[in-house]
């Protein structure tokens, strides 16, 4: 297993991050994927004389390897370190095992001005093979760039290098697995600090916990945030007048307004896939039931009523139907309902309950807690098979969300003795990482859409 | 016979009786109970009825607590008493309302835990409401699991974590 060297560099890597920022999450890797593809990022060459402090490479191989799917090499491995793909020697690296290499340079070009160009080369289409360059008795490349996967040159500000990084992560992916990246996506969450006044915080971070961005301090709880599908509101809801009430709140603005006060629960607010409606918990006529709010028009459709407490409504991808759970057979179980003809089936039976169920992004699966042996865990159910396999082993997991590509889904859990932290798993089950939090209580995590 | 002349000649008189009642059914409890009592007969001696009432909510934040059993919201035997006497106080005082707070223990989601903590508000008011207090002097809030009293994550922090509270 080589998984013990990759959590030692990331937690070097996590660690130099976190000195650059005032972040509050670092991502710890606890269980890497043996089969991860071995990749290369050459540290980029710099030509200049003022470094930014952001090391664009850095951030693309932690990026890479976080995404369970890729091994990128120590530095020290490498053959070379060629600064673009006519320095690219194939035999080398082909005898390294390693698939893919990422190359470039930073010039500086003005005043916090930096053109940054970087090259994905892949190795065995460069060794050669029919229709493939050839490579000449030194192993350089002649002819032919096939193996160039992907070239690129950009001048940005030292500011923009970690956003820039994120979207060279995200291309990078996209090459190698034919899947789309979502590097540049954030995470909201709240953060919860016992000894402060104002100690509920909504939080909009990065989704590797950098560029954290306080929305609200309040005094009492604050819970269930929930992002708009363009990725510029948030959802939520708060007990700041010691009551629950819904708000919208906008990320870049901060400005906020009411959405719902109504007598009892107003919670589990969820954005349809069109932007238009809200699905939400409410309670105002005494029983918890799941509600469609029109938002322009605040007009109220109660949906698959039941004397059962209903809670936590969540939308099909194609917004048809809505998934929430209910307690109407019992122990609260997955149920869906179809918006047209109000049409209730039940969708999960394994397990002594499941919770917050969430669809992935294709449909095919459904992402809920689940709760065998008394143990809460997060579980992934294949709708057309009905296989259940329970991916986590982790502490009284709750709130997963899932990463808008579907690669990844983030949690709540418990570590330690009693510290709430976010982490991570993969769809697979196979990559876990954590985000402890370096300063309070860390829950209800919501990965953003594409942005 | 005037109901009302009855109730308020018993203003301080009945949480002092189902107080002391508590030391009846619950044997470790007597002498909380019967401490809550003595108070609460000094309460009685030629005071204003503004110190009457700040010592009957010194007395009923004394036992302003119900706890419930995991994934149950239906009120446990033991604390009939306790409820009683809130009962008393609200039907002699109608003018004084109540926040009934539900909360849960950590398991389960947050979500489902806000329904479960006002199921356990509910459970609480609608006891109240049997025991002759009226609708409107109660609301109920849940905070579901947001606000444990014990941060543990034992079954004995659970246990503090799974309760209504009465609020004055």
């Amino acid at each position: 297993m080589n998984f013990r060297w990759i959590t030692k560099s990331v937690i070097v890597a996590a660690a130099l991050i976190a000195s650059c920022a005032q972040a509050s999450l670092e991502i710890i890797i606890t269980e890497g994927v043996d089969s991860a593809r071995p990749v290369a990022i050459v540290p980029f060459a710099f030509v200049g004389a003022t470094k930014p402090n952001q090391d664009i490479g850095q951030i693309v191989s932690a990026d890479l390897m976080r995404s369970g799917k890729f091994n990128p090499i120590n530095a020290m491995r490498m053959p070379q370190q060629p600064q673009n793909s006519s320095q690219f020697n194939a035999a080398a690296w082909d005898r390294t095992g390693v698939e893919a290499v990422v190359m470039g340079t930073i010039k500086e070009v003005g005043m916090d001005r930096y053109t940054i160009s970087y090259e994905l080369v892949d190795v065995v289409k460069a060794k050669g093979g029919v229709g493939q360059p050839m490579m000449n008795a030194a192993g350089r490349i002649v002819g032919g760039s096939n193996h160039i996967l992907h070239a690129s040159e950009i001048t940005i500000t030292g500011k923009q290098f970690r956003q820039y990084a994120h979207r060279m992560s995200d291309v990078i992916y996209e090459k190698l697995t034919g899947e789309r990246g979502a590097f540049s996506t954030k995470i909201a969450y709240v953060l919860v600090r016992d000894r402060q006044e104002y100690r509920y915080q909504l939080v909009v971070a990065d989704y590797d916990g950098e560029n954290e961005q306080v929305l609200l301090r309040a005094k009492e709880p604050l819970m269930s945030p929930s992002w708009s599908p363009d990725g510029t509101k948030l959802a939520y809801v708060t007990f700041e007048r010691k009551q629950s009430q819904i708000y919208i709140q906008d990320v870049y603005t901060a400005r906020r307004s009411i959405l719902t006060s109504f007598k009892g629960i107003n919670g589990s607010p969820v954005w349809s896939p069109d932007g238009r409606k809200m699905a939400m918990t409410l309670s105002k006529d005494g029983n918890s039931e799941i509600y469609v709010m029109d938002i322009a028009s605040k007009a109220l459709t109660k949906v698959a009523p039941h004397r059962a407490i209903d809670v936590e409504p969540t939308w099909a991808p194609d917004g048809k139907s809505i998934l929430f759970s209910s307690e109407r057979g019992g122990r609260p179980q997955l149920y869906s309902v179809e918006l047209g003809s109000n049409q209730v089936s039940r969708v999960t039976f394994e397990g002594e309950m499941n919770l917050a169920g969430k669809y992935t992004p294709n449909g095919q699966a459904i992402v809920m807690v689940n709760r065998t042996n008394g143990q809460y865990n997060i579980a992934r159910m294949d709708r057309t098979t009905k296989f259940m396999q329970v991916l986590t082993r982790t502490y009284l997991d709750e709130s997963p969300s899932i990463a808008p590509n579907g690669s990844m889904i983030i949690y709540s859990t418990l570590h330690g003795s009693n510290t709430q932290v976010l982490a991570l798993v993969s769809m697979d089950g196979r990559f876990k990482a954590r985000l402890p939090a370096t300063n309070g209580r860390v829950k209800s995590p919501a990965w953003s859409p594409f942005l | 016979m005037n109901l009302n002349k009855v109730l308020k000649g018993l203003l301080v008189a009945v949480p002092v009786l189902t107080l002391a009642a508590c030391s009846s059914n619950n044997e470790t409890d007597a002498g909380d109970a019967n401490a809550n009592a003595n108070q609460a007969v000094v309460a009685d001696q030629g005071l204003s009825d503004a110190e009457q009432l700040r010592q009957q909510l010194e007395a009923l934040r004394q036992q302003n607590t119900i706890y419930f059993d995991f994934d149950k919201s239906d009120i446990r035997s033991e604390f009939a008493s306790v409820l009683d006497a809130h009962a008393a106080f609200l039907r002699a005082r109608t003018t004084i309302s109540v926040t009934i707070e539900g909360h849960t223990d950590a398991r389960g989601t947050p979500e489902y835990n806000i329904a479960l903590g006002e199921r356990r508000g509910q459970s609480v008011q609608k006891y109240l409401e049997n025991l002759g207090v009226a609708a409107g002097q109660m609301s109920v809030v849940s905070y579901g699991e947001e606000k444990p009293v014990d941060a543990g994550n034992t079954e004995e922090s659970f246990a503090k974590n799974r309760r209504a509270v009465l609020v004055y």
